[in-house]
């Protein structure tokens, strides 16, 4: 399955970005054939709707699950509405979380905040 | 003098200065006349008329909606919204409602003819008489991000009534709203305070109407004796013509927080803002018969 | 950082006042005037010895090229903002237009682009200290937009360090930018003003507020030129359990320092004390653990 996280950098050892929809790329890894790729985010130069654009960037990548430090409500719908899954990231280590996700030691995001009208930063 | 058909918006850039102490008592001193309260994010005109209001009238704006028959998940709708208000998930679509800007793109892009409009409701506008004065009176509904329907709307009654002099109450700040609410005005009066926050906020509003090459002149409202005053240098200095000066007096603060329409509480009052309303007017039929 | 935004709902309820005084009052070394329409706060304090500039672009505009248009009308058919006019020959009317692409795709001439348009200037202030102001001035037709208030908020974090607190100084009304300035706000002031339309004006913003699940806190301005609809926004708060930080009399000394551009608090007075106290609450429910 792929997993996707918001990045600051393309690179592994690179941070995790604390804002989804404006996270300039997303690192996506395939936990099946350990396939890696950076996608750039479209949606980081929008003028609105950052976070709409960018949940759908990942549909339609067929991300399962997103790890994440949080996340607007307007992407967790887009999000939940592909059945995927949102887990909280617990630092800012790429690497890191994805370690703790294999172990299955992230919790599920599940508090959203509410949609700034496509301006959340 | 003819009154008739003479729109006179009123602004001021900055919030707080007395738009609504100026366009309330001045329409209230004519019965026949109209006031339009334009600043829908938060109205107030009504809550001095205490009109007797008819039914409110639902603001509608178009939302796109899908007929999942037709849509084969092409994406061509989502691709095209510049406000990033469509996602798609297989071929579900999912509208976000407060990001939608109703221009209507992605019905015409959409190659199957899959998506048609419904309408919601942002707003509502109400209408109402309070001692002859005719009440217009527009409200945003929260957690929207536009008045400018609202906006449209109002002034749609205005269109009806050509035969009322009519105030416009307009929104603070100097962008769409106010633009909106002033562009068919047929004059504007401004309104500025004593402060250099006032005189900033004045020469920010003086540009947009000058800008739109509208007849204006100005109300120094909250004056204080003996200081200077930094609006009216500004004023003096652009050769803004100055056809009243309301005192800065704690009576006429606290009847104004009480939501009263000074006009109708005191002679003192009435007087004040009838010979403001006879020198608006002079101005206003002056400078369309003469000098332009 | 915490993030503490003053709003008002209703313009001139003394909003700068307040900011600028709690600026002044926390040594703020990171803050930012959101008010873009009508940007009051660099006004106030000494001018700063550095500034950077940054070219703010709103939605890119559409733009007709008179040469390879026919004049059919179909773009003003079909703009739903009434951006497109006659004058000899079909122009867009930058102001209104509103970048939704939508004649660009029905013309049938190919004459019309969509081109970024800069609508403002991004201002950077700071000082030797590390101290950041942040600001936008909008150019002539532009507006304030969420988008924008969210720039002026992202360079102000940049820019920021270490910084334990940022005051920003929001706009009035309940629209796009003043919502765009509750997003990462860890708690939002009210600075209210006691009259019956002040009153109307603030229950729409704590509604807006509310909405957002912002945390939030109201104080009275000028509550004594009416003491009793200042009782009423207390009993509201009181039965609404939302917090009241105190109340600021009417300081006829805020006029001469807003005038001769410093800080009010450094005025011996009845209003400064009273900031004082109001700044003294506000601090300690932000610093609170959110429960």
């Amino acid at each position: 399955m792929r997993i996707a996280i918001p990045v600051e950098d393309i690179s592994v050892e690179g941070k995790v970005c604390p804002s989804f929809g404006r996270a300039p790329y997303f690192y996506l890894y395939d936990t099946e054939d350990g396939h890696t790729l950076f996608l750039q985010n479209s949606a980081a130069e929008s003028q609105g709707g950052a976070g709409i654009k960018a949940a759908q960037l990942l549909v339609d990548n067929q991300v399962a699950v997103v790890l994440a430090p949080r996340c607007g409500e307007n992407s967790a719908k887009v999000l939940h509405s592909a059945n995927m899954h949102i887990y909280k990231t617990v630092s800012s280590g790429v690497s890191e979380n994805l370690a703790l996700f294999a172990q299955g030691k992230l919790a599920l995001l599940d508090k959203f905040h509410a949609g700034f009208l496509g301006h959340a930063e | 003098m003819r009154n008739n058909d003479l729109t006179i918006a009123v602004l001021s850039g900055k919030g707080g200065t007395g738009k609504t102490l100026v366009s309330v008592n001045l329409a209230a001193l004519l019965p026949d006349s109209t006031y339009i309260d334009c600043d829908v994010e938060e109205p107030d005109g009504h809550l001095f008329f205490k009109p007797v209001f008819g039914t409110s009238v639902p603001v509608m704006v178009k939302t796109p909606q899908v007929d999942e028959n037709r849509c084969t998940g092409c994406h061509a709708c989502v691709d095209f919204c510049k406000f990033n208000a469509l996602a798609l998930i297989g071929s579900t679509l999912m509208v976000f409602n407060e990001i939608c800007h109703s221009c209507g793109g992605c019905v015409l892009v959409c190659p199957r003819k899959a998506l048609s409009e419904k309408e919601r409701m942002v707003g509502f506008v109400r209408e109402g008489i309070s001692r002859g004065v005719q009440v217009v009176t527009g409200t945003m509904n929260i957690g929207e991000s536009s008045g400018v329907p609202i906006i449209e709307a109002e002034l749609r009654i205005k269109e009806k009534n050509i035969n009322n002099l009519t105030f416009i109450d307009c929104p603070p700040g100097s962008a769409c709203l106010v633009r909106k609410s002033i562009q068919e005005a047929d004059y504007c009066l401004l309104v500025a305070e004593p402060t250099v926050f006032g005189a900033h906020n004045l020469a920010m509003v003086y540009a947009l109407v000058s800008s739109l090459h509208k007849r204006f002149s100005l109300v120094l409202n909250k004056c204080l004796g003996g200081e200077e005053n930094p609006s009216e240098v500004f004023a003096i200095e652009h050769q803004i013509p100055i056809v009243g000066r309301i005192p800065f007096d704690s009576e006429l603060g606290l009847l104004n927080s009480e939501a009263k329409v000074v006009v109708w509480e005191s002679e003192k009052y009435r007087q004040l803002f009838s010979s403001i309303l006879t020198t608006v007017l002079r101005e206003a039929h002056h400078e369309a018969t003469g000098n332009s | 950082m915490r993030q503490l935004v003053i709003l008002s709902g209703k313009g001139g309820t003394g909003k700068t006042t307040v900011a600028s005084s709690f600026i002044k009052l926390a040594t703020a070394k990171t803050y930012a005037d959101c008010d873009v329409d009508a940007p009051n706060l660099h006004l106030i304090g000494s001018p700063f010895p550095s500034v950077k500039q940054t070219d703010y672009f709103s939605m890119p505009k559409a733009v007709i090229n008179a040469n390879l248009c026919i004049s059919c009308a179909m773009c003003r058919k079909y703009c739903r903002f009434g951006a497109i006019v006659k004058d000899k020959t079909y122009k867009v009317d930058a102001a209104s237009c509103e970048g939704c692409g939508v004649c660009a795709f029905v013309c049938p001439a190919k004459a019309i682009t969509m081109e970024k348009t800069k609508a403002g200037d991004l201002l950077l202030y700071s000082d030797t200290d590390n101290t950041v102001f942040s600001t936008a001035v909008l150019s002539m037709g532009s507006g304030a937009t969420g988008l924008l208030v969210t720039q002026v908020k992202n360079q102000m974090k940049a820019a920021s360090g270490e910084t334990p607190l940022a005051i920003i100084d929001g706009s009035p009304g309940i629209g796009c930018p003043v919502i765009a300035s509750l997003s990462g706000a860890d708690m939002v002031l009210i600075v209210a003003e006691p009259s019956i339309s002040g009153i109307s004006d603030m229950e729409r913003i704590i509604g807006t507020a509310q909405q957002f699940q912002v945390r939030l806190a109201v104080c009275i301005n000028k509550y004594d030129t009416n003491l009793l609809q200042s009782s009423h926004i207390e009993s509201y708060c009181r039965t609404r359990r939302i917090p009241f930080v105190g109340k600021i009399p009417f300081e006829p000394m805020a006029i001469k320092a807003i005038n001769q551009g410093k800080y009010l608090v450094d005025f011996p007075c009845e209003g400064a004390k009273a900031l004082a106290d109001v700044f003294a609450e506000t601090m300690d429910l932000l610093q609170a653990e959110v429960v």
